[in-house]
């Protein structure tokens, strides 16, 4: 198993002579002339038929991932080459089961939450200037394969094997945020659903312990749930929007009279 | 009567005046110089220059500026600490330290006294140290502390033993074990009849040399035997919770233990302060520059290893001593006696 | 291998070292002691930063560790959302500040997929060669910091030294050694400046040295070998289903690179390069397979230069950006691991929410596990071998 001092020195001799060029120092200006021909023809080249048959074969893993999970699939979808699979919140860890064992994801990238309210409108008028908060749209709209409510729990994962990913979610009731726990499943998801848990309230059937991952053990309220202020922001106004601090010495009232 | 007291007295002098040489040139001056140019060294060896501006000249002044702000320090004891043990523990180890110095030959008559065990009592004395260690860690009242406490003590036992081992065939070879006599003996030495440089023991005790270094990087805590004290690990171990000039204590102690150890190793290995062809009074002025010299070109050694190397961990540290340390020295001091029976 | 079943779930199979038992094996301990709760951090010169791994010892094994996170916890996914998507990028630089330039690209990257508009060419490519620069940064400061966590202190000086030379190529780009906040979205800031080429080609070489350099000092070193060897194995299958990516599943012997694997981005498809794995899955084979992603990286900026196309630097986009509704997951090979971002946006000039997956959180999630059963001083070398930054896990 254990490799030698010699095998390695014989690696950095052959890593040397991979070197294109070698490493002496060009004319500038050459180099960059030869640059811009070279490059263009490369860069020209992008590859058109290997992107179809990638397509291809995302097309084949939703189509064996939905006969996989048969019932369980609410919705599923091909979102910018990632294929994103909605399951109803009962089958939620069978579909961990099935996507592990089965399908071969072994990888696990993260679990989060998602809040589908609309923003509630803090600070100014965009029109105005006041770009001190994005101003989303007031009606609640869902993403990629829709939702039944307010909250979702979203978790993607990699089959390192054939080096897809998948993107699967499910529906988390707004009265009672409970979904199975993935841990017995994939042990990394422990600390996912910590702080999922923290920073929803979604509690998952069957963690080990759900405790406070990063906010203090007497913390109350759930940070990322959108009726949760960003206190910082309701006590001080955007510090980046001109005119809002006077500076120190100018009264309030000056502002904005010129 | 007068007579009487004017001998008493300038015995008494004579004493007083040799401790004050011994006691405070060489230890503070080793330390000084050797702090310098070891700070310098490691400095250029790490690719940086080190102190600059203390002092002016390539920052010369900045040891004695370390010792001031260390000075300035608040003293703080923990709250959990064994108060009289705590403050008790530093002193412990300087004095442990300043006594291996007691027994350093530097000259044929710059000694503080030439016992006639000497080499037995300079490791002696330096071995009290653990118990000032073991003080520390424990009156500390931390975790890191105690844990490198313990690692200390039990590094400190199992490395004593190659220790003296290595000595024995020094011994052996120059039948004393007074350091000054082990200086003699080397002076006097011939080499196949040839006495032109006398006979270092480094010729004929390699071994022993390279088993002395070795164990003495152990006795020392110098990386990479340095876990009592592992700064990523137990962030300096035993003397974590020590501030102020009780910290200075143990600064002190350990570049002057480094000291006291390549001192020894130069009188035993290198043959101290002999000059060949010289005698009197010029060897009274030549040995100490001589011994210097062969102080520091030792710990030169020490702290080239002791910043190069990793440290290994203490199930490792302890296989070495015990399992390969030990045996080498028992075969050296087996091989030493036969050759000496036998020639 | 045998595998157990999992209670209520019929025909679901697990290999059971993914979970406890196997951890606990190594668990021998001869005399029962009474055990010792050793606090290591949030100050602690092992946890770069703040964390804090509670460990139960007995005598110096560790029983059981937990490592506390949070103390440098910012919210950013909260931020995020009152945000606009230039300003995102700002606050993103500071979640993995030792590579922040490779942490822009994959947020920038979906902004760009949900609004359908391409960098230039050349934008990508002066992306790529920045990405490798941090992470030849990134990964020159973990090979002499590894020596010093080891307990030597001389490579760590290196580290820092030869880092300082890529840290002055960033800058003389982007204006920013730590936090460059270069990327916009449809391409960059700004084009190269002038002599930069030349300059990078020459630190490059230092770099290669440096590696070499390493490789004989800190790697090469018995002392280092006998610390690092067989401390601190993640399983290949243990790793994944943890969520351990990038360097440190690659020396498990995963063969698994985002820059080949994943979605394409960047130019790293129109470059030559290798991915490197090893067998061993121990701190040696994760301080080797970064040594040789650092050689990699350099190989893959020397051809960057060669082949640098011309043209634009930034795509046509309108002076306030405004994200169409849409959805996408992008992940990216950063320095530590799989970095992504799930951007969701509706419209608006900033995102409606960010989920930011980092690489350390996942790799520290593991430790757990990972540190049952072993001595103190291996704490911190399999502390040291995961390469973690605090903001990377408290993000």
């Amino acid at each position: 198993m254990a490799l030698t001092g010699q095998w390695m020195g014989a690696c950095r001799s052959s890593f040397r002579s991979r070197i294109p060029g070698g490493l002496q120092v060009a004319d500038e200006q050459t180099v960059d002339e030869a640059a811009t021909t070279e490059g263009s023809t490369s860069v020209a080249t992008i590859d058109a038929g290997p992107v179809a048959a990638v397509d291809s074969a995302i097309e084949a893993l939703r189509a064996r991932v939905v006969a996989e999970l048969g019932s369980a699939v609410v919705a599923h979808e091909i979102n910018h080459g990632v294929v994103t699979v909605r399951v109803t919140t009962e089958s939620w860890r069978r579909t961990a089961e099935i996507v592990r064992s089965k399908l071969g994801f072994d990888y696990l990238s993260f679990i989060a939450g998602i809040d589908w309210m609309p923003a509630p409108k803090v600070g100014g008028e965009e029109l105005a200037g006041d770009t001190s908060t994005p101003a989303q749209p007031m009606e609640q709209t869902y993403g990629v394969c829709g939702s039944a409510g307010r909250f979702q729990v979203f978790a993607a994962v990699t089959s390192l094997s054939r080096k897809t990913t998948l993107v699967l979610k499910t529906d988390v009731s707004e009265t009672e945020p409970i979904v199975a726990s993935w841990v017995p499943v994939y042990p990394g998801a422990d600390w996912h659903e910590r702080e999922t848990w923290e920073m929803y309230g979604f509690r998952f059937d069957g963690h080990p312990g759900l405790r406070h991952l990063y906010l203090p053990g007497e913390f109350e309220g759930f940070p990322l749930r959108k009726d949760f202020p960003l206190l910082a922001r309701e006590v001080k106004p955007w510090p980046g929007l001109v005119d809002v601090e006077p500076m120190p010495g100018v009264a309030d009232g000056d502002e904005g009279e010129e | 009567m007068i007579e009487t007291l004017a001998v008493d007295l300038a015995w008494g002098w004579i004493l007083a005046i040799k401790t004050a040489v011994v006691l405070s040139i060489i230890p503070f001056g080793a330390l000084l110089l050797g702090y310098v140019f070891l700070l310098k060294m490691m400095s250029h060896m790490q690719s940086r220059l080190g102190p600059m501006d203390p002092g002016g000249f390539h920052g010369w002044f900045q040891l004695i500026g370390d010792g001031i702000k260390f000075l300035q320090k608040e003293d703080i004891t923990p709250e959990g600490a064994d108060r009289r043990v705590f403050a008790l523990a530093p002193a412990i180890i300087l004095v442990s330290t300043f006594l291996v110095y007691i027994v350093i030959p530097v000259g044929p008559r710059l000694i503080v006294r030439d016992l006639d065990v000497g080499i037995f009592f300079a490791l002696a004395v330096s071995s009290l140290s653990v118990i000032g260690v073991l003080m520390a860690g424990w009156a500390s009242a931390n975790k890191y502390a105690l844990i490198g406490a313990l690692r200390a003590a039990g590094q400190l036992i199992a490395y004593e033993l190659p220790l003296v081992l290595a000595t024995v065939g020094v011994v052996i070879q120059a039948g004393t074990m007074s350091l000054q006599g082990i200086v003699y003996a080397q002076q006097n030495g011939e080499i196949f009849g040839w006495g032109g440089i006398g006979n270092p023991f480094i010729l004929t005790q390699i071994v022993g040399f390279l088993l002395f270094l070795t164990a003495a990087q152990a006795e020392l805590t110098q990386t990479p035997f340095d876990m009592p004290v592992a700064e990523s690990e137990i962030v300096g171990g035993y003397y974590v919770e020590y501030t102020g000039f009780r910290f200075l204590f143990f600064f002190m102690g350990e570049f002057g233990t480094a000291f006291a150890f390549a001192g020894i190793a130069a009188t035993l290995f290198l043959g101290g302060w002999s000059v060949p062809w010289v005698d009197g009074t010029a060897a009274d002025v030549l040995g100490p520059i001589v011994m210097l010299t062969k102080v520091m070109l030792v710990s030169f050694l020490i702290f080239w290893v002791r910043f190069t190397y990793p440290r290994f961990r203490e199930d490792q540290l302890q296989s070495i001593a015990w399992k390969y340390l030990i045996p080498l020295s028992l075969v050296n001091i087996l091989v030493t006696g036969i050759l000496k029976v036998a020639i | 291998m045998t595998t157990t079943e999992i209670p209520g779930s019929p025909d679901f199979e697990i290999d059971p070292r993914a979970l406890t038992p196997l951890a606990d094996q190594r668990l021998d301990i001869e005399l029962q002691s009474e055990d010792m709760v050793l606090n290591i951090g949030p100050q602690h010169p092992a946890t770069h930063g703040t964390l804090r791994v509670v460990v139960r010892l007995d005598g110096e094994r560790v029983v059981s560790a937990d490592p506390v996170i949070g103390y440098m916890h910012r919210g950013y996914e909260k931020l995020t959302e009152y945000r606009t998507y230039p300003q995102v990028t700002t606050l993103i630089n500071r979640i993995d500040w030792l590579s922040s330039f490779a942490n822009e690209v994959p947020f920038i990257h979906a902004a760009e997929r949900i609004m359908g508009v391409e960098a230039p060419p050349r934008a990508e490519w002066i992306r790529t060669a920045l990405t490798e620069l941090s992470r030849i940064a990134t990964f020159i400061l973990f090979l002499g910091e590894m020596g010093l966590q080891v307990g030597a202190i001389t490579p760590a000086f290196y580290g820092f030294r030869d880092r300082e030379h890529v840290l002055n190529l960033i800058e003389a780009v982007t204006g920013g050694r730590f936090h460059p906040n270069f990327n916009r979205i449809g391409g960059i800031k700004d084009d190269l400046p002038a002599g930069w080429i030349n300059e990078t080609r020459r630190v490059m070489g230092l770099m290669l040295e440096s590696c070499d350099q390493f490789e004989d000092l800190v790697a090469g070193n018995e002392i280092f070998q006998a610390r690092t060897r067989g401390c601190g194995i993640i399983p290949a299958d243990v790793g994944a289903a943890y969520g351990v990516s990038g360097s440190n599943l690659r020396a498990s012997g995963v063969d698994w690179d985002l820059r080949r694997d994943g979605q394409p981005y960047l130019a790293y498809r129109e470059l030559d390069w290798k991915v490197f794995t090893h067998p061993d899955g121990d701190t040696f084979a994760r301080y080797w397979v970064r040594l040789q992603e650092t050689r990699e990286a350099i190989r893959m900026v020397l051809q960057i230069l060669d082949g640098l196309p011309a043209g634009p630097v930034m795509a046509k986009v309108p002076r306030i950006i405004k994200v169409p509704a849409g959805e996408a997951w992008v992940n990216t090979e950063n320095p530590l691991g799989e970095m992504g971002y799930y951007v969701i946006s509706k419209g608006a000039t900033g995102p409606f929410r960010v989920k930011i997956r980092t690489a350390s959180f996942s790799n520290v999630s593991i430790l757990p596990w990972l540190l049952k059963g072993v001595y103190v001083p291996d704490v911190v070398t399999i502390l040291a071998g995961l390469y973690f930054i605090l903001g990377d896990i408290d993000r």
